[in-house]
């Protein structure tokens, strides 16, 4: 009871009109941070950090956060519309949210995408209001190993997941995999596969790769295709948000779902992109239109958006209770709770209580005013389609361009990101999947860099990744995943072989 | 020898018209937007300290043009340092420096000293600590180091930030004093550490006061003493009574090691004395301010502040201890 009481009290706080009118700006702030490609959450917050050091507090820190889920919502715009995901959670995003834009559903699949972050989110809030100090002790139990387990599961789950034939897609990981090696190898401290060049220092980051192989390779496909964009047609009205509305509760199993993956990914820390990814392979797997998945179906919107959402808002508890944060953009937040003297951790709760339940009271308010502004605007974004190609081509390069070269502040990364629009081209052309490529950059190097830890402290033995409940039962989940998709397959075909053979 | 002689003649003419026609009080001020590299990434020491300095910076309005921080992470930080390397005179790039300013270009042999660079002043000092879970019965070095002696070497764990940097470097001169090895597993950032040794995936760290802090009030880990050579300065409490000035140095523990970690600003190879002076100045301010007194406090920062030939000849003592200290642990690029 003590914790409502503590939430009121947060209410009364954040519903100053000052404190208002910070959420409100933060949010259309993140939304344009969000939309732009390369800027990203973690740059965006940490641009604007400065701008929050004359305000209280907790003024500050609710700006900031309502930032962060505004750029949430924002990921989501240039996924389904242009195909650019601008963050890694929104990948997942991309795969229904942008055929449904081509079939002239763009309003339709916006405004799922946006109650699921908003329902992701409220439902990870409401976890962190109740169970707070229960799941922060969780998060303690995360070692290198566990680390380990939750990748290796969320990369099972993603095995089998595109039409694709297997081997194309175990291809593109490998390539994802190879480039996500590149730059300064964390274990050792040596640099890889530079070959003495100082542009290679960094790696390949997952944004250029990714404005490269999905924007650009698009553009290039579309203007093959005769120079239009497909779908810009369909009717745009403010009713199309309560139509989409009352579609939406028939899915409510996996909107579950994909919050729980999303709570469970936010605390560990894994982060947002396991989540998305995982929740969309299981949705696949359990929902009964899941063949159509890949193909414009709203569930494909629903699940990875809920589950990102879900994991984001969670991630913001291990770093408060903690003092880690559980995505780069919760560690500018973080840096900025130093600067004003707060110190994240284990005391935080109990010394800075009108902080904190402002904070989370914020998160309610925050998400609340974000879904009511991104929804009056999903006819603006989706006429957006409506403008000529000819127009929009060179204007989504140019920003494309920008924000490649936003990421490191390098004429560099603008090449690779070219360069990675003709492979884009080529791996469409030839029907190699790309996103297995993408999740293999974004997580390859932290899977590896969890699995030399993990060896490091069992002194090369694999008995670690077994050694203790959490960490077997995470395993045994990936080998099943893995292994249900050839199982389920096999079954699949013994079936049709007895059916061919009984006809 | 005529020629080189009217060539120096036309210099120093050249040079007396423009001290001439300098109004005497103008000193240098930048004419743009001032970029703050920091080779690191975001939400580490060295971020926080740039972005702190940023705000007060803009709060205080003690420059007229603004000041941007920008993070240059690839490489260890080589990324940033050959950014600056090459700006050549370009006054308006300035860049905060971690110990990796020695330990990246002797540990991957990317082209680069800090001689590339122009020192511009030493801001404070980091002080390193010797953690351990405080569910663990060691109250002392002896305990812990008894302990470590006592089990298989290798068997104990040491967590830290990255590999071949700073902890690695106190870990390996560790193990030289004690006689035994610790299984050194590098992390990505100093909290993600901090949270490990609570949850007992490793056995000790050697943190620095800023992020291990929260966990010590917390009651969940334990500082056993501080590789400086005398105990911090800050005699408030931080938890259950004690301060922390009253953490003992390890020489005084019978662990001979000391190592702080430079927090300073250097500026591209061709800074004139102007430039040079006007960041001196601007940061002399920055320092004179309570939020930067905060920060110090927060962190339990050696507050030391050089500037000059002081400064350059503390790096180039750094300097040679870091490549010292890395050779004898084979951290040198090439091994």
């Amino acid at each position: 009871m003590e914790e409502l009481v503590n939430l009121f009290h947060g209410f009364a706080v954040a519903l100053q009109p000052f404190n208002i009118a910070v959420m409100v700006l933060g949010i259309v702030l993140g939304v344009i941070i969000g939309v732009l490609p390369g800027l990203g959450g973690a740059n965006g917050v940490a641009i604007l950090l400065p701008l929050t050091f004359s305000m209280p507090p907790t003024s500050a820190i609710i700006m900031l956060s309502c930032i962060y889920w505004g750029a949430l919502f924002g990921g989501a715009i240039t996924s389904i519309l242009f195909n650019i995901p601008g963050e890694p959670w929104s990948v997942a995003t991309t795969f229904d949210g942008y055929p449904m834009a081509q079939q002239g559903k763009a309003a339709e699949s916006l405004t799922a995408a946006f109650t699921s972050s908003f329902v992701g989110a409220l439902f990870a809030v409401i976890m962190i209001t109740l169970v707070a100090p229960l799941v922060a002790g969780f998060a303690l139990r995360f070692g290198p190993a566990e680390k380990f387990a939750v990748y290796f599961l969320a990369f099972c789950s993603f095995v089998g997941l595109s039409k694709e034939p297997p081997f194309k897609t175990i291809a593109a990981m490998m390539i994802g995999f190879a480039l996500a090696a590149v730059g300064l190898d964390s274990i050792t401290g040596q640099l890889r596969l530079t070959f003495g060049s100082t542009e290679l220092l960094n790696g390949f980051d997952f944004l250029i790769a990714v404005i490269g192989l999905f924007g650009l390779g698009e553009i290039f496909l579309t203007m093959e295709e005769g120079l239009n964009f497909r779908g810009g047609k369909a009717k745009i009205d403010l009713r199309v948000v309560l139509r989409t509305w009352k579609s939406l509760p028939q899915y409510w199993m996996t909107s579950l779902r994909s919050c729980v993956i999303g709570c469970w990914m936010g605390v560990t820390p894994a982060g947002a992109t396991p989540a998305s990814f995982m929740s969309y392979g299981i949705a696949k797997r359990m929902s009964k239109n899941g063949k159509n998945f890949g193909k414009g179906e709203i569930e494909g919107v629903i699940a990875p958006e809920t589950a990102a959402h879900a994991a984001g808002t969670a991630a913001l508890l291990p770093m408060l209770s903690l003092g880690v944060p559980g995505s780069p953009t919760a560690a500018v937040l973080l840096g900025g709770l130093l600067i004003w003297g707060l110190q994240p951790g284990p005391m935080l709760f109990v010394e800075q209580k009108e902080f904190v339940w402002g904070l989370i009271a914020s998160m309610y308010l925050g998400n609340l005013v974000g879904l009511i502004i991104v929804l009056t605007c999903v006819p603006i974004f989706a006429a957006i389609l409506r403008v000529p190609f000819s127009i929009i081509a060179p204007l989504i390069l140019v920003l494309c361009a920008i924000g490649a070269y936003s990421v490191h502040n390098s004429t560099f990364d603008v090449v690779m990101m070219l360069v990675f629009g003709v492979i884009g081209y080529a791996l469409k052309k030839c029907n190699y999947p790309l996103a297995p490529l993408v999740l293999a950059i974004v997580l390859g190097d932290k899977a590896e860099e969890a699995f030399r830890q993990s060896l490091l402290g069992s002194q090369g033995s694999l008995g670690i990744f077994f050694s203790n409940t959490l960490v077997s039962t995470i395993m045994i989940l990936g080998l099943i995943a893995l292994f249900w998709s050839l199982i389920s397959n096999g079954l699949a075909r013994l079936r049709n072989r007895t059916a061919a053979a009984s006809v | 020898m005529s020629r080189s002689a009217s060539c120096l003649a036309l210099a120093a003419a050249a040079s007396i018209l423009a001290l001439c026609s300098m109004p005497a009080s103008a000193a240098w001020e930048p004419v743009r937007p001032v970029e703050f590299i920091v080779p690191a990434g975001t939400g580490g020491g060295a971020d926080q300290m740039a972005r702190t300095i940023q705000g007060i910076v803009t709060k205080h309005s003690l420059m007229k043009q603004p000041l941007v921080v920008i993070n240059k992470s690839g490489g260890a930080g080589g990324e940033g340092f050959l950014d600056v390397k090459s700006a050549n005179n370009n006054p308006h790039k300035i860049i905060i420096t971690l110990s990796n300013l020695f330990t990246t270009p002797l540990a991957t042999g990317i082209p680069f000293n800090w001689k590339d660079m122009t020192p511009v002043a030493m801001l404070a000092l980091d002080e390193f600590v010797l953690w351990v879970n405080a569910d663990k019965p060691y109250k002392t070095v002896k305990d812990y180091i008894d302990a470590v002696k006592a089990a298989p070497p290798g068997s104990m764990k040491m967590g830290g930030t990255g590999s071949k940097q700073e902890d690695q470097i106190i870990t390996v001169a560790m193990e030289k004093a004690i006689g035994s090895k610790f299984t050194y597993i590098p992390y990505k950032g100093g909290g993600e550490v901090a949270v490990q040794l609570v949850g007992q995936h490793v056995d000790s760290t050697v943190n620095n006061p800023i992020e291990a802090v929260a966990q010590w009030r917390g009651g969940k880990v334990r500082p056993l003493c501080v590789f400086d050579s005398k105990p911090m300065g800050y005699d408030e409490p931080v938890a259950d009574g004690k301060a922390w000035k009253d953490i003992p140095t390890c020489k005084s523990q019978g662990l001979d090691i000391e190592y702080v970690m430079l927090r300073g600003i250097f500026m591209g190879p061709k800074a004139t004395k102007d430039q040079i002076e006007y960041y001196v100045e601007l940061f002399k301010k920055v320092r004179a301010t309570p939020e930067w007194q905060d920060l110090m406090k927060s962190g339990a920062f050696n507050t030391t502040f050089l500037t000059g030939s002081d400064y350059s000849s503390w790096v180039g003592t750094e300097e040679k201890r870091h490549e010292t200290l890395m050779k004898e642990a084979g951290f040198l690029a090439g091994n």
